[in-house]
């Protein structure tokens, strides 16, 4: 029987009754009175020089209540980067200034020269249109390598190139290169790993209010963590400490990463609800998302594996460049070093690994962590690689992993990583098991039968979650702890309320949380509520990303519900007149071992707060207690992934036609809402697999600037659900946190773009097609242009 | 979007008189422009609903065979009441977009459109058919002027749409993935007199016959009939999606496939 409540029982997500019948309550449903509203006027060339910006006229237009310019905001500080990368030459990462609204010149289609603050957004647009803009096209650099070139032009004039950081990490070059010249086989790609743009259902919106009387702000933000941005936005742009800065993060629509960061449009929103003394209100347009929410991705890799005779990998070492874009948005320096680099060991026990990356700085729009973050990059590199020397080899793709896979644990990689455990063997096992490897050849056959050409691709993965010990990310840059927090209130009757600095935004911690601490006390869920999303209600946090929360803040949630439980003990002690030590809690209830006396967790809770009869003598009343959880490594989620592809050979179209997770996540809190975020994260995959496509010309105007152009996937892109089974059956906890657990939002996006990319391969080798690779998304045309290169 | 005023006339004699206005313009479904409103790439002063109009709704057959669309007329309705009729045209508007742009986009915006991905010029364009205004009634093969232009005048309102009904007529639309417009698509239509080949989504000049398709057919009406034929790739659309090459060869196989699916 699966459990109903508690840990491990699927249930329904007590959020989506808000959310399916609309009564979420979304930063763009909060309208405060008396509220303005902002029209940024956006950059239409990719890179320019402000001459002028000439906003006389525009100011007399009717309903303008203030436009901004650059101008307003010297003197203020730029948005700033929260990762310090280290160059391989010992020299920091360059940083070069990221004004709230361009000062001097513009660096991508997108940046904001002026801000429009009116009565209505109608007019604040109308106004814009007459602002007289003097800006100087330049050339673009949108290339990264033609970035690099000697003498190309410079995104930011300060710095001496367009080189971020040239990184360097892993084994060193006297051994890689010993290890390479010593290879019996070595096999070599080039890829592109395509940029994306997120794309939540909701787009960004900020509000920004301020109270006069107590000199107050309070922003109103489409964020993962609210936290995060008081500190950023208080702290390095606006200078408003703590206490007169608010930051909520209500109902937030999806956010897949480009939620994180802190924006120009949220800094700007707050100071200029100051300025004006009015409230605020941006809300971003779909068009609007596309030139100003960071991207994902876009790497450009080469990638080499040296094999030893007998088919061991003795060694990888990878050319990357990340681009940047134009600015550094707040993770992005980290996503091609620290969560990218780390994770190219992959799940082999290859005796060196070397990771080299250059990132760059574009005129296009600023890069940074999107759904997988860096860790995608790594898998889809290492994996198409490894089927290449498959192929090359002629020896079966799955044979050839498992023969690689690390088995004894913990592992420490050559890429400062510690696995703490995992069995890459059993979802190995179980992916081949429930996709019905034997059978393939048969479904091939039925494939050609109808003309088509059909592919299994297999494809193994690793992430590093639940992000991260600070102390070892201090050491690798990070100007932040990235711990969590979380308050367990329990009320006099017993009900309880949990703040939690982790945010939820479709993840469904709502539910799952609850679920923990009833668990843990022996009390129904209804009678636990999260609060999260507010900076004025919860101790702190470090927010949602990284597949952390659960991992993270939901282990804090444990060690604060911990503290209740030996507190209550107390209580419960006292009020049964016996030793503390003898009190057991169970279903809710406290007794004395070994007798049938028992107090209710009701009478405990309300004991705390009448206290008549209380040991006042030996602690306070009340009960409510906080804990902080930094975790001491990271957790490392692993699986096993196939999927079948059919190919027309006419039309180059692919199709997936069946797909397979074997997913090890540790330990499970809730079944289904762990199989959601894996569809989701497939979904997702298989978007950037056969999709998606962010794309500039070579004057940096955006291509896919909109649904017309940019493929997202829908119901139909995706495997029919009797051919498409997500699985979490094989579990290794987390040997070091409270719960076990590993983390499961991100795992479908990484998984999935190397074994859909791998079985269009198949497919068209099996077609006669000497096809080695196709940059995604692999669609029809770019197909059909290989089977005919 | 900048403001404007609104009419909505319930004959066509008063919209054509409110269209007579400084800088009017005739909304159908919407589905083109609103959006194009939305983004301020339109300015008019007036904007005259046609929705309101009975007699530019419906589908009906005309006495000498003839399937006659109203212009107001939306795909949904085709797609379900020109099914016992004309089945190949009804099953072209069943896979315009989805049903929230079926049920509000009319037949004769999107010729007014002429969108060069659109569905439906190949329809009209393929069947022959003739575009009847509030003056006076066009061929097809005289009506589509490349991409997004039309030979209607300032004004005029395409009142219905008069489709003869073919022997049999398929399409075949390889859709663009992100727009699901139609990346290449041809209507095929046989007609007692010979075969129609029209294809939409490839050229740089919008819809057009490709006769030496339409040849090989009135004479063999099977996909095979096709298979050793090809248009170049000069003046095809390049673009994210697909290269020219990438459309001339399409229109091959979807002329194929139309007349494997005409019925
Ligand atoms: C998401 C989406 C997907 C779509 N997918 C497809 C697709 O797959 N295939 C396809 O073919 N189309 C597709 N379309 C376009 C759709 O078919 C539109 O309905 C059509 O292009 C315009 O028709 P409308 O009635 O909405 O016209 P409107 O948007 O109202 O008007 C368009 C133009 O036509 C003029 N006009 C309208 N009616 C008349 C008339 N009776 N006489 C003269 N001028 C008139 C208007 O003044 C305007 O200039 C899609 C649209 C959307 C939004």
């Amino acid at each position: 029987m699966p459990k109903d409540h508690g840990i491990g029982a699927s249930q329904k997500r007590r959020e989506d009754v808000r959310f399916l019948t609309g009564a979420g309550n979304y930063t763009d449903d909060i309208n405060l009175h008396g509220q303005a509203y902002v029209y940024f006027l956006r950059s239409d060339m990719a890179h320019g020089k402000i001459n002028k910006v000439d906003t006389e006229e525009a100011s007399q237009m009717p309903g303008v209540v203030r436009i901004f310019t650059g101008a307003d905001f010297e003197g203020i500080g730029g948005l700033p980067c929260g990762w310090q990368v280290t160059d391989k030459n010992g020299d920091p990462m360059k940083e070069p200034a990221h004004p709230v609204l361009a000062q001097g010149k513009v660096r991508h289609v997108g940046d904001p020269v002026a801000a429009v603050v009116a009565d209505s957004l109608e007019e604040a647009r109308t106004a814009a249109e007459a602002i007289e803009l003097d800006i100087e096209e330049l050339p673009a650099v949108v290339d990264m390598k033609a970035a690099l070139a000697d003498g190309a032009t410079k995104v930011h004039d300060d710095l001496s190139d367009n080189l971020c950081y040239d990184w360097q990490f892993g084994t060193d070059t006297e051994a890689t290169d010993k290890a390479f010249a010593e290879a019996a086989h070595v096999t070599t790609l080039e890829l592109v790993n395509n940029r994306l743009v997120a794309n939540p259902m909701e787009p960004r919106v900020a509000v920004g209010d301020y109270s006069r009387a107590n000199d107050e702000s309070t922003l109103y933000t489409t964020s993962q963590n609210p936290h995060v941005i008081r500190l950023l936005m208080g702290a390095f742009v606006l200078g408003i400490p703590e206490h007169k800065l608010r930051v909520v993060a209500p109902d937030v629509g999806g956010g897949f990463g480009t939620k994180i960061f802190h924006y120009a449009e949220e800094a700007f929103c707050t100071f200029a609800a100051r300025q004006i003394n009015r409230p605020v209100k941006w809300t971003s347009s779909r068009s609007e998302a596309f030139m100003s929410d960071a991207h994902g991705r876009d790497h450009v890799t080469k990638i080499e594996l040296a094999l030893d005779a007998d088919n061991n990998f003795t060694a990888v070492r990878t050319d990357t460049y990340a681009n940047m874009g134009a600015y550094l948005s707040t993770f992005s320096s980290s996503v091609p070093t620290w969560l990218h680099g780390t994770l190219m060991a992959g799940n082999y026990k290859t005796p060196a690994v070397q990771v080299n990356v250059k990132a760059v700085f574009t005129n296009t729009v600023p890069v940074d962590a999107y759904r997988g973050a860096g860790r995608p990059e790594a898998t889809f590199q290492l994996e198409r690689v490894i089927d290449k020397a498959a192929r090359e080899l002629g020896v079966d793709p799955i044979a050839l992993r498992r023969q690689n896979f690390i088995t004894q644990f913990p592992y420490e990689t050559p890429v400062a990583v510690a696995y703490d455990t995992g069995d890459y063997e059993a979802t190995m096992a179980k992916m081949e098991e429930l996709m019905d490897i034997p059978g393939f050849p048969e479904r091939r056959k039925a494939s050609e039968a109808k003309g088509k050409l059909r592919g299994l691709g297999v494809n193994c993965f690793i992430e590093a979650c639940g992000i991260a010990p600070s102390n070892l990310v201090g050491q690798l840059g990070a100007r932040a702890g990235l711990y969590d927090a979380a308050t367990v209130r329990v009320n006099a009757t017993g009900s309880i309320s949990v703040m939690v600095g982790a945010h939820s935004h479709g993840q469904g911690h709502e539910t799952a949380f609850p679920q923990v601490v009833a668990e843990m006390l022996g009390i129904d869920e209804s009678m636990v509520d999260i609060v999260h999303g507010d900076t004025s209600k919860i101790p702190f946090g470090m927010g949602t990303y990284g597949s952390r929360s659960i991992a993270v803040c939901g282990s804090a949630m444990v060690r604060a519900t911990e503290k209740i439980i030996n507190k209550a003990k107390k209580i419960a002690a006292h009020l049964l007149e016996a030793a503390e030590t003898d009190i057991e809690l169970k279903d809710g209830q406290f007794s004395v071992a070994g007798t049938d006396k028992s107090v209710a967790w009701g009478d405990v809770t309300l004991a705390a707060y009448v206290p008549h009869n209380y040991p006042l003598e030996d602690i306070e009343p009340g009960l409510e207690e906080t804990a902080f959880y930094d975790p001491s490594n990271f957790t490392y989620p692993a699986g096993a992934y196939a999927c079948e592809v059919e190919l027309d050979p006419e039309t180059g179209e692919v199709t997936i036609e069946k797909f397979v997770s074997a997913d090890d996540f540790g330990n499970v809190i809730n079944p289904m809402i762990v199989e959601g975020q894996v569809h989701g994260g497939i979904a997702q995959g298989i978007g950037q697999a056969l999709l998606e496509n962010c794309a500039y010309d070579e004057n940096g105007q955006l291509l896919s600037a909109s649904y017309m152009d940019y493929a997202m996937p829908r119901a139909d892109d995706l495997p029919h659900m009797a051919n498409y089974t997500v699985d979490h059956s094989c579990q290794t906890p987390c040997t070091h946190n409270p719960l076990g657990v590993k983390g499961c939002g991100e795992a479908g996006a990484i998984g999935s773009p190397p074994t859909v990319v791998n079985a269009v391969i198949d497919a068209l080798q099996s077609g006669g097609h000497k096809v080695e690779h196709i940059d995604m998304p692999v669609s029809p045309s770019r197909v059909w242009a290989a089977m005919n290169g | 979007m900048y403001s404007f005023d609104m009419v909505r006339p319930t004959s066509v004699a008063d919209a054509v008189s409110a269209l007579g206005q400084d800088e009017a313009q005739a909304l159908g479904g919407g589905q083109t422009l609103i959006p194009t409103l939305k983004q301020r790439l339109a300015m008019p002063s007036v904007l005259v609903s046609l929705s309101g109009i009975d007699e530019l709704k419906g589908v009906c057959r005309e006495d000498n065979g003839d399937l006659s669309i109203g212009g107001g007329t939306t795909h949904a309705t085709v797609a379900a009441e020109a099914a016992a009729h004309y089945p190949g045209l009804a099953s072209l508007a069943g896979g315009i977009g989805d049903p929230a742009v079926r049920n509000r986009g009319t037949i004769g915006g999107s010729l007014a459109n002429n969108d060069p991905s659109a569905c439906y010029p190949a329809a009209a364009l393929g069947s022959g058919a003739t575009i009847v205004t509030n003056t006076r009634e066009i061929a097809a093969d005289d009506y589509f002027q490349g991409m997004f232009t039309t030979a209607l005048e300032e004004g005029e309102i395409i009142t219905s749409v008069r489709f003869p009904v073919p022997e049999a007529a398929g399409y075949a639309k390889f859709e663009q993935p992100a727009s699901r417009f139609a990346l290449t698509a041809v209507y095929v239509a046989k007609y007692a007199d010979g075969v129609r080949v029209a294809v939409t989504g490839a050229s740089e000049n919008g819809v057009f016959r490709w006769t030496e398709a339409e040849q090989a057919l009135s004479s063999n009406f099977s996909p095979d009939a096709v298979a050793g034929l090809s248009v170049p790739a000069d003046g095809m659309i390049s673009d994210l999606h697909g290269t020219a090459a990438y459309r001339a060869h399409l229109v091959g196989v979807m002329t194929k496939r139309a007349v494997a699916a005409a019925s």
